[in-house]
């Protein structure tokens, strides 16, 4: 096995989006870096940030503003085969979205789904420690596990909340089935418990994903289920045939009271998502969609395109 | 609203997948050479190596994302520690995906 592979890694994505909502279209350019170092053999730091502009229409044309922040700055330190001890700023594993679905190379869909926002704790980042690692991995299954703790943050760029939570899942490689159960509790204000739940299929032998997540927060719930497909069919998945992935996306949101506070809509919501995403030669994608959104506040059409690319590289030359 | 609709467009979607699997493995290009005997003696175990490699790379990197259209070979080693703590991988199977990035 070659040696010298633990040169630090500057990945990443830059991204240019437009979405049009209601008859009023929107644009935003954006670049997602991330950066991994490790140090030694147990220790390493990574950060991901997002610098973005936001063009938003108005009466007299567009206005525009920006934003450029961390999301994460963490350092992790392998303890054991079993325990990876994580501290600094970390992305709240609170099911699936926020901490493995939310870089902009990996979504489907420009738009996170509608609860989201459920669990994450305003801002999807902690400031504290965890402790996550693989509790069993055996061929026939595995088990892992998070556990955190993050204290109040008004830091601008580390904002948290007092709280502690966990996720743990059962991975099932045979069937290709994943089920998850997440749950955390805000130690600050009015307390509030969020429950979750997650599963993922990926049936053997095809180009099928299925990913869906339910989420249940003091003032309301929600879960969505998502879609996708590439087939080999026409020449594999290179093949141009090959490279096109249908998406699809149900949502629904639902108010336990009218208390805002969480993110989700104010009223009942429905859904659907339809998007076609076209993945081009050297890590670049194309993301369309059509989204109808139903409510009694009113239904709206939601069309969205965007351009993806991935970077990934080495900072410097090795040897 | 008509939802069951959706859901029926779902199944109908489901139903019509092709027996095909979604693997893209990547590979660091490495530019190490192994003479004719070193492959022989090895050859077994690198089948194996491999074949276990991809299963886990299916299982936990592929599952959230495409894999990357290839990558230095300096960094598969930085690749695999951040898999490892962004997917909880166990210590072998760190080993195995590290193995599989530079066959």
């Amino acid at each position: 096995m070659a040696r010298a592979q633990d040169t630090p890694l500057i990945s990443g994505g830059v991204a240019f989006f437009s979405n049009t909502n209601g008859g009023n279209t929107s644009y935003m350019p954006l670049i997602e870096p991330l950066i991994a170092m490790p140090i030694g053999q147990r220790f390493m730091i990574e950060s991901r940030a997002a610098i973005l502009e936001s063009f938003n229409p108005t009466s007299n044309g567009y206005d525009h503003s920006h934003f450029a922040g961390f999301t994460y700055l963490q350092g992790d330190f392998i303890v054991n085969p079993h325990l990876t001890i994580v501290g600094g700023s970390f992305l709240l594993p609170f099911n699936t979205y926020n901490d493995r679905l939310s870089p902009v190379w990996i979504n489907n869909f420009q738009d996170g789904p509608l609860i989201a926002s459920l669990g994450i704790l305003s801002s999807g980042s902690g400031l504290g420690g965890m402790a996550r690692g693989s509790a069993v991995s055996h061929h026939s299954y595995s088990i892992d596990y998070a556990g955190w703790f993050s204290a109040r943050s008004g830091n601008e760029q580390f904002t948290a909340t007092r709280a502690f939570g966990g996720r743990t899942s059962l991975y099932l490689p045979d069937q290709r089935l994943e089920v998850g159960l997440s749950y955390d509790r805000q130690l600050q204000g009015t307390h509030e418990n969020f429950y979750g739940a997650h599963v993922w299929w990926e049936p053997a032998g095809t180009a099928f994903r299925l990913r869906s997540e339910y989420a249940r927060g003091h003032h309301a719930q929600g879960y969505w289920v998502e879609a996708d497909y590439r087939t080999q069919a026409f020449g594999g998945l290179n093949s141009w045939v090959g490279r096109f992935e249908p998406v699809f996306r149900l949502q629904q949101t639902f108010r336990r009271d009218t208390v805002v506070s969480d993110g989700v809509p104010l009223v009942d919501t429905q859904r659907a998502d339809f998007g076609i995403d076209y993945n081009l030669p050297h890590n670049t994608r194309i993301l369309t969609s059509y989204s109808r959104q139903f409510s009694s506040s009113g239904n709206t059409n939601i069309w969205e395109t965007g351009i993806v690319y991935r970077f990934l590289f080495p900072t410097w030359k090795g040897r | 609203m008509k939802m069951t609709s959706l859901a029926v467009m779902l199944a109908l979607a489901a139903v019509s997948l092709a027996p095909v699997a979604r693997s893209e493995a990547p590979a660091a290009s490495n530019g190490k050479t192994e003479t004719k005997s070193d492959k022989q003696q090895k050859d077994q175990r690198s089948h194996q190596d491999q074949d276990d490699g991809e299963r886990i790379f299916e299982a936990n990197c592929s599952r959230c994302h495409n894999a990357p259209e290839g990558f230095s070979p300096r960094i598969s080693g930085t690749i695999v520690r951040h898999m490892r703590m962004r997917a909880s991988l166990s210590a072998h199977d760190e080993q195995e995906l590290l193995r599989f990035f530079n066959p």
